[in-house]
């Protein structure tokens, strides 16, 4: 006689599964590397393969020896983090310091607070901010993008300025100076910066993919970008002369990579819609202050690690309304 | 120019430590000053408690299990002292793993006999005993499993083997052995507190006396379905045969359902039963010269050789016994 | 035809596969020996009134009901009474039953009018109808057997504005209610008539999910041609999604009205009413007929023939697997009732009772539980939730056996959909730890609640 099995209902299920999350948080990706390979060559490629490389292998590592648990590096979460991690690198950054940014970001990022779905902050800013404050120099010399049929693929990097330093240091009229006012060039990412970063273009069409597939909701980003927009709008109108005008806060800097990828993380952001719609504004809000501000020129990663940290209060403030209760009117 | 720079580091030096010394100096006057309030306001605001409650806690084990009925052993102990000041004794107050005599010394009063418990599986259901007919695959939780189905071996009232009474232990003594998939108690750690026998889904595990020299005898079965039902998922359930009440010179077993149950206040632990069973459910434990009586070893035969061997006798028996499988108390 | 509704929050989209859609109702032989449980309906199970010997009629009463929340238990074949034994049904447990030795003829209790005959006329009461529903142990067929004449009585100060025939039928793979829609469509529309009348309405509303577009056309066809017969019975169409068949989704998305936390759909004004519940309710009050048969499906991917058949209860659930092609070899779970809330078994013989819908048949790589990973708190779950609830958080309260937390975040409200357990990409079993914790937190609410 057959042995059946007993189980608890439901005894089907959807074909969805974490894996297939992340890797197509992964393919949605792929643009921009693309495109990043094509403004800045072998680097961004090498940076890509080893910061990926670094962060699987530190799982494995971790869960293997450390943990003696099981293993998990194939559900691509791993690769995720190293992949958004060179993202947010200068290409030319030293090959070792990559690697220790990922075995931060994985190993104290992520393993320590037990591995996938318990940390509370976004384990790849958690790599780049610790590189950020440990290597300053390294991790703020920004090579410039020049296409690879112009220099060639093996070609040294060039570095310059990025248009959010030049605002920082030297203010609006040397943005016109520079010559860097063109809003194409930042769109299609003929700019200096992290190699992630700078194609705006390529990550939206991976946004947008993600957003069709029901990957990620639109709500937090559209959040983040809105609140970018007035605010900075709003200083703009006050004082022209000082602030940019607020279309160009949205393609500089890493503005759109963090939108996207890194603050719509799920582990690390809220669950419901108004609490998704609180955490954007709140990123919105610190990132601008940073920028104009604050001693950093970008303040994408500082602003989304902060509101990683208030998750969990707006989760237990915004809960969803329960089918069938009403809440008694205040008399 | 070479003095000079002495003369400077030397300068410098002089300087730091100065700075030092006046940060060691300010830093530990302060905090002698604080250590001074503190003690004051500690000594304020002191709650006064009777110091016995101090004492009668420590002769508890600290646990917190609830086995007395109580929030925790600082609570039995303040009840005790409670109730002595009332009443003069500490009557119907008793931590399971405790000689109440010792706390009550430390009240200046008697208490009763300390009878030590311990808990005990009535289930022998073991992957051998009652082979699985079904796969599991859900939560491991009995008290979910219960709701799902009857078991892996289909007896509806047995063991289930997925732990919640290990999980519940607070002295470490259960664990689920796992060739049989059954709950073993260590008889060094329980207590008999009773927490793992209200846990269990089916009420399998009972908290019984440990009886002198540690014998018991139980009936190591909780089904009371009809015999040929019972038969039909286990080798070593109970039947309801009564062979063993007709057996027993104590009238200590009755008939619960179909399933006999041995009072253990009238049982003398004299193992006649055990040795009339014939599906071998009954479980006598820590009986000299037996074959040792673990469940892997169950089989169709009862637990206990039918050989001549010293009856309940006085003290001398211990000195004569050297069995194989006592468990030094 | 209306336009399509739905409930607007939550629920998921399982695989239809209604494979016996278009397979007729077969009438099913009853074997020599039937077993008929007592319990066979939520609440207390019948009192046994046979004994061993008894010679039994078909339709006669041989269990009473015992307490407000019970119903009757009626003999399906004429015959002698074995014996009063147990017998393993599909929980697992044993429980009481009636076991009786079949005659080939069967020879019905008195009062039954046998004919097939549609009877358009309700000649009884609101009351007297209530009364013969009660008589005639009729419960909720769609699988919740919850006795249909305790839902009839409204109670004082509250009044039934809608009668919803719950015809929705959600479950992946059944379609027992969508064949009875079609095959006995005017008997079904008397038997809603039947219904307003008992609660003294006169507005009916059959909520049907649109993948059954025959039926529709049908039932539409029907109340419009017999427009003076079936006056205030309309379809409403609503949208496939899975859990549209539960109660309180069916009435939100047919009305608008939430049903209050911990309360009853009456508090809404409606009444509702599964298909096969429906008809048995005709049958009941026209011709006298106490429940004793019932449609089920046998179904599943590898089954050769799919199929509904008209079983009376009694009849070991194997015979009808042999019927529709027999047992595959792949079989590892067999499954009373659908894929989304049926409960597994343990054996195949066991006797099919008012509650079965469906006997489903699945193989490995359908049912097998997936490996389960870390939440990745993804919210799938809550967002799945038709009750609002958060899965995640309810999984995680209850494992740690926190039950104060478990019932401020509203556990007793959950409906056990499984839409939460079906939607998350960790393949975490959700509802087992869900309803353990309700479990758990309703008895100390219940034990909160007598002191």
């Amino acid at each position: 006689m057959n042995k059946y099995t007993i189980s608890g209902s439901p005894h089907v299920h959807s074909t969805e599964n974490t894996k297939k999350i992340m890797y197509r948080v992964l393919l949605a990706l792929v643009p921009a590397l693309l495109v990043a390979i094509y403004y800045f060559g072998w680097y961004a490629l090498r940076l890509t393969i080893v910061s990926v490389g670094a962060c699987m292998l530190t799982e494995w590592l971790i869960q293997k020896y450390l943990i003696k648990g099981p293993l998990t590096i194939n559900d691509g979460s791993a690769a995720l983090t190293g992949l958004l991690l060179a993202f947010n690198v200068p290409a030319n950054l030293p090959i070792w310091m990559v690697i220790v940014g990922a075995v931060v970001a994985i190993g104290i990022g992520k393993m320590a607070f037990g591995g996938l779905g318990k940390n509370p902050f976004n384990p790849a800013l958690v790599g780049r901010v610790f590189m950020l404050v440990s290597f300053p120099t390294a991790m703020t010399t920004w090579p410039k993008a020049t296409p690879i049929f112009d220099k060639g693929f093996f070609a040294d990097a060039v570095t310059g300025p990025t248009p959010l330093g030049l605002l920082k240091e030297a203010g609006v009229g040397s943005l016109a100076e520079a010559g860097d006012l063109q809003f194409l060039d930042m769109v299609l990412g003929n700019r200096g910066g992290a190699f992630g970063e700078v194609c705006t273009a390529a990550l939206l069409l991976g946004a947008i993919y993600l957003i069709c597939r029901r990957v990620i909701e639109v709500f937090t980003p559209l959040s983040i970008l809105l609140t970018v927009y007035v605010f900075t709008g709003i200083c703009h109108l006050i004082n022209p002369e000082m602030y940019i005008s607020p279309q160009y806060h949205l393609v500089y800097g890493g503005l759109i990579l963090g939108a996207f990828f890194m603050a719509t993380d799920m582990v690390t952001s809220p669950m419901t819609i108004r609490g998704k719609l609180l955490f954007g504004f709140g990123v919105g809000v610190i990132t601008v202050v940073i920028r104009l501000w604050g001693a950093y020129p970008e303040g994408v990663s500082f602003a989304i690690l902060i509101m990683n940290a208030l998750t969990p209060l707006i989760n237990k403030a915004f809960k969803p309304k329960v089918f069938g209760v009403v809440k008694p009117s205040k008399k | 120019m070479q003095v000079l720079k002495i003369e400077n580091k030397l300068k410098i030096l002089l300087l730091m430590s100065n700075t030092l010394f006046i940060s060691l100096m300010v830093l530990g006057i302060l905090g002698g000053i604080l250590a001074v309030i503190l003690y004051f306001v500690a000594q304020k605001f002191k709650v006064e408690e009777n110091p016995l409650i101090d004492e009668a806690e420590a002769c508890l084990p600290g646990a917190n299990c609830g086995g007395c009925g109580f929030a925790g052993c600082r609570a039995l102990a303040e009840a005790c002292v409670k109730q002595a000041a009332e009443k003069g004794n500490i009557d119907g107050l008793a931590c399971p793993g405790t000689d109440m005599g010792k706390v009550a010394a430390v009240l200046g009063l008697t208490a009763a006999a300390f009878e030590p418990k311990i808990a005990v599986v009535r289930c022998n259901g073991s992957c051998q005993n009652s082979p699985a007919k079904v796969h599991y695959e859900g939560a491991d939780i009995c008290a979910f499993a219960n709701t799902l189905y009857a078991g892996k071996g289909g007896c509806s009232k047995g063991c289930l083997g997925l732990g919640d009474c290990v999980k519940k232990c607070n002295f470490d003594a259960l664990h689920i052995d796992k060739e049989t998939g059954l709950p073993v108690v260590d008889p060094d750690k329980c207590v008999g507190c009773g927490v793992c026998a209200k846990t269990c889904p089916r009420g399998i595990i009972e908290v019984r006396p440990r009886g002198k020299k540690d014998r018991r005898v139980y009936v190591c079965c909780s089904n009371t379905d009809k015999g040929a039902l019972v038969v039909k998922n286990c080798s070593v359930g109970c039947i309801g045969c009564q062979k063993c009440l007709k057996e027993c010179p104590f009238e200590a077993i009755e008939m619960r359902g179909n399933l006999a149950y041995i009072d253990p206040t009238k049982c003398k632990a004299c193992g006649k039963c055990a040795k009339v069973c014939p599906r071998g459910s009954i479980h006598a434990v820590n009986f000299p010269m037996a074959k040792p009586v673990t469940p892997a070893l169950q089989g169709a035969e009862p637990a206990v050789k039918p050989q001549p061997r010293p009856e309940a006798q006085p003290v001398e028996v211990k000195t004569e016994v050297k069995p194989e499988n006592t468990v030094t108390a | 035809m209306n336009p399509i509704k739905t409930f607007p929050r939550g629920g998921v989209h399982p695989e239809e596969n209604k494979l016996s859609a278009d397979k007729p109702i077969q009438d099913f032989p009853m074997p020599k020996q039937i077993i008929v449980p007592m319990g066979q309906c939520l609440g207390a199970p019948a009192e046994c009134i046979v004994k061993k010997g008894d010679r039994v009629l078909t339709g006669q009463l041989i269990g009473t009901a015992k307490g407000f929340v019970s119903a009757n238990v009626h003999s399906p074949a004429t015959g002698t009474v074995a014996k009063v034994d147990v017998v393993m049904d599909h929980t697992g447990y044993y429980k009481p039953a009636v076991f009786i030795d079949r005659e080939e003829q069967d020879e019905w209790v008195e009062g039954v009018i046998q004919t097939d005959e549609l009877l358009t006329d309700i000649k009884l009461d609101s009351k007297q109808i209530i009364d013969k529903v009660k008589e005639c142990g009729i419960v909720g067929m769609g699988g919740a057997t919850f006795p249909t004449h305790v839902k009839l009585m409204v109670p004082e100060g509250k009044k039934a504005e809608y009668i919803i025939i719950n015809a929705a039928e959600c479950e992946p793979y059944l379609t027992c209610d969508y064949r009875l829609l079609l095959e006995k469509t005017q008997e079904f529309l008397i038997g809603v008539k039947i219904l307003m009348k008992a609660v003294n309405t006169n507005k009916g509303i059959i909520g049907i999910e649109e993948n059954k577009m025959p039926a529709i056309e049908l039932l539409e066809k029907t109340i419009n041609e017999h427009q003076d017969l079936y006056a205030g019975i309309e379809v409403q169409p609503l949208k496939t999604k899975y859990p549209q068949g539960g109660e309180k989704q069916i009435i939100k998305a047919i009305t608008g009205r939430e049903v209050p936390s911990g309360k009853l759909p009456i508090e809404t004004g409606c009444v509702v009413v599964n298909v096969a519940s429906t008809y048995a309710i005709y049958e009941a009050v026209q011709k006298n007929k106490p429940l004793i048969e019932r449609i089920v499906t046998v179904t599943g991917k590898s089954v050769k023939n799919p199929g509904n058949f008209r079983v009376r209860f009694g009849t070991p659930a194997d015979l009808l697997i042999e019927a529709a092609g027999g047992l595959p070899d792949d079989i590892t779970d067999v499954i009373n009732g659908g894929p989304m809330m049926g409960k597994s078994v343990s054996v195949t013989n066991f006797p099919c009772i008012k509650g079965t819908s469906g006997i489903l048949l699945m193989t490995l790589d359908e049912a097998q539980d997936r490996r389960q990973t870390n939440c990745i708190r993804c919210g799938r779950c809550a967002g799945a939730c038709p009750m609002g609830l958060q899965p995640f958080l309810l999984h995680k309260l209850a494992k740690q056996n926190n039950f104060d937390e478990t019932e401020t975040n509203h556990v007793m409200d959950c409906i056990e959909c499984g839409s939460c357990e079906f939607t998350c990409p960790a393949n975490i079993p959700l509802l087992d730890y869900i309803r353990y914790g309700k479990a758990k937190t309703g008895a100390i609410i219940r034990a909160r609640n007598q002191k």
